[in-house]
């Protein structure tokens, strides 16, 4: 069974100006373990996917199933940790306090909030910072912050949505194989939507490639890289084949955009 | 920053050159007009202290000469008030042009020593919070003194403005009354009302929250009830719950509701949109989410309601009992007093009012610090 499974969905959002087509006719199936990045131009849609696997938006037609349940039923199943653009913490919580708070939620007993907090800080390299506040940390802080949130709901799925979007170059860097070495470590299933090339090729076992208005998959594109990366495979010729076949992906895709 | 200093410098030296130049030519006219020995002495004194804190102002020595500009000042300022003072037999005209010029001298001093203090640079925590404390006491008690001088000085009738030397003399002799007052007024009718009128508005902001049927028929009429002037809405208060202080709550309940309905609505949705899909995605209730999310982030919007309800209450209270109460109370003592020429005691009922509206104020803003700290207007 895959943990994703999306056929024929389609997502139209009805507004003042009439309908857009957010989604057209998505197919992807996401298996368990699998490291999958949604990549394209803003507008494409990528997000919006991430949120109808979320239970964050509702399909207008087609089939979409989590684990084998229905997107609300696996929300509410707490199957999967969302990781947002913005770390998102809130201000009145301490670091601790915040990733204790979707366990709070859940109704889970103080002794293992405690363990899991502890074990989730040490994972994301936080260890002396569970008494700050996050407005005393830096922007990558909070983020790594957020991830160690998500990731103390034990789900099999983590869904992320740029999460390092606003970060710099070096911090970016630093995260994504930071990240790399999570997922190898916890065997999790990962949907992680970006815009920049190099994170998802750098990342990824499949790249799905997605182009705009209506929002639809162009390609995707399986890779080839072993699955313990160095930053330095950057610059090997495998890993610059695969960052061009994207690339040219990524313009085939927006030739077909026809200006409405 | 060397710019400053030297403005900083060049201003403390021309408040003491204007001082003593003041003080000199105070003297001297003295000296013509008819002899004041004590004021002349005032003069001297208040030259001499120029010339000794002239040479300390460049230096480092900000808490020397802040203490003798302030010591020296106020001094001076005593001694003008004295020969003032109900009985003495004055001898000359102590109210000619050589004691307005003592007085601003003195008042110059006092600018200047308050100038001291605020350049004082310190790590001490308990030096800051120590000026934190002095400086506004120095600013109040020369606000007072130049208020005493000025209505001596001009003897201003009692009836227009009582001298605060006047005003504390009727304070210490009717502390009976202004107490039973303030417990008729501040501590039933105000706390009372507000405590009701804060908890109502606020549920009713939570039931609103709930349901949008009410969101559209409740807010509309609290809008309505806010517009109700207080002239009228006290009358009809004291006929439906009587005379003494229910009545009164009542017409600050009317008073505090709205504001505290209005932002604890706006509170409840200030949280973003991304904060609420991620309760969402951990499937949390709405009362989870009300609990751990909104109400946090409406905090600091109720407790704008209750820092301005604090004010709004005092004064509903007082002014309702215009309109019908027994025979105490703030509200009644200062218009019976009002009628019966006793502007002494009314200033009395003012001063009492004022503290204890401060003091309501203050404690609701600490309150706010300890449960705000997070907010990007309190991070220190």
């Amino acid at each position: 069974m895959p943990t994703i499974d999306v056929k024929e969905l389609s997502l139209t959002f009805t507004t003042r100006d009439g309908p857009v087509h957010a989604l057209s006719n998505i197919n992807l199936s996401v298996q368990a373990g699998d490291f999958v990045s949604l990549i394209g131009p803003s507008g494409c849609g990528k997000t919006t996917l991430l949120r109808a696997i979320a239970d964050l938006e509702q399909a207008t037609s087609g089939s979409l199933l989590v684990n084998g349940v229905s997107p609300e039923e696996a929300r509410l199943q707490r199957a999967y940790g969302y990781v947002f653009q913005a770390a998102s913490l809130y201000p009145w919580r301490t670091i601790a306090k915040n990733i204790a708070l979707p366990l709070e939620i859940m109704g889970i007993g103080r002794a293992e909030q405690q363990k899991r907090i502890k074990e989730n800080l040490a994972l994301v390299d936080l260890a002396d910072f569970g008494k700050k506040y996050p407005w005393q940390l830096s922007g990558g802080m909070q983020q790594r912050a957020s991830i160690a949130r998500a990731l103390a709901v034990e789900p099999n799925l983590l869904l992320m949505d740029e999460p390092f979007g606003a970060l710099d170059e070096i911090v970016r860097d630093h995260l994504n194989e930071q990240l790399l070495s999570l997922w190898a470590k916890t065997n999790k299933t990962v949907v992680f939507v970006t815009h920049s090339i190099p994170e998802a090729v750098y990342l990824s076992t499949h790249i799905v490639v997605m182009s705009p208005r209506p929002g639809r998959i162009h390609e995707i594109i399986t890779s080839d890289l072993p699955k313990d990366r160095p930053l330095n495979i950057r610059e090997t010729p495998e890993f610059l084949a695969l960052a061009n076949r994207v690339r040219e992906g990524l313009r085939a895709g927006h030739s077909e955009d026809v200006p409405v | 920053m060397a710019d400053s200093i030297t403005s900083r410098r060049t201003l403390e030296q021309a408040l003491l050159l204007a001082a003593g130049a003041l003080a000199i030519l105070s003297a001297l006219l003295n000296l013509v007009g008819g002899l004041h020995l004590i004021q002349l002495l005032a003069s001297v004194g208040l030259v001499a202290c120029v010339g000794i804190t002239w040479k300390l102002v460049p230096a480092t020595a900000r808490w020397k000469c802040g203490f003798i500009l302030f010591v020296v000042s106020t001094t001076a300022a005593y001694i003008l008030l004295q020969p003032l003072a109900p009985g003495s037999e004055p001898e000359v005209a102590p109210h000619g042009t050589h004691y307005w010029l003592l007085a601003i001298s003195a008042w110059l001093l006092a600018w200047a020593s308050v100038e001291q203090f605020a350049s004082v640079k310190t790590l001490s925590k308990v030096l800051t919070f120590f000026l934190r404390l002095l400086i506004p006491i120095l600013f109040g008690a020369w606000l007072l003194l130049g208020w005493e001088l000025t209505t001596r000085g001009l003897d201003v009738p009692q009836v227009l403005l009582p001298a605060p030397s006047v005003i504390a003399e009727r304070f210490a002799m009717s502390t009976d009354i202004l107490w039973a007052d303030f417990k008729q007024t501040f501590l039933k009718a105000v706390l009372i009302g507000y405590a009701m009128g804060c908890g109502a508005g606020f549920l009713v902001a939570l039931a609103i929250d709930r349901s949008p049927f009410l969101q559209r028929g409740l807010l509309p009429i609290g809008n309505l009830v806010s517009a109700l002037p207080i002239v009228g809405v006290a009358p009809i208060m004291v006929m439906w719950f009587g005379f003494d202080w229910p009545s009164k709550a009542a017409v600050v309940i009317v008073m505090t509701f709205f504001p505290m309905l209005v932002n604890t609505v706006a509170g409840l949705s200030a949280s973003s949109a991304m904060q609420r899909d991620l309760m969402q995605t951990y499937a949390a209730s709405y009362w989870q989410s009300l609990f751990k999310l909104r109400l946090p982030e409406a905090l600091p919007f109720i407790f704008n309601a209750l820092k301005i309800n604090s004010t709004l209450a005092l004064i509903g209270a007082i002014v309702a009992e215009f309109f019908g109460t027994p025979i105490v109370g703030m509200g009644f003592r200062i218009s019976t007093e009002v009628g019966r020429m006793n502007v002494d005691m009314v200033w009395a009922e003012i001063a009492v009012a004022a503290v204890a509206g401060s003091l309501f104020y203050g404690v609701l803003a600490l309150i706010e610090r300890l449960f705000t700290f997070w907010h990007p207007s309190m991070r220190q």
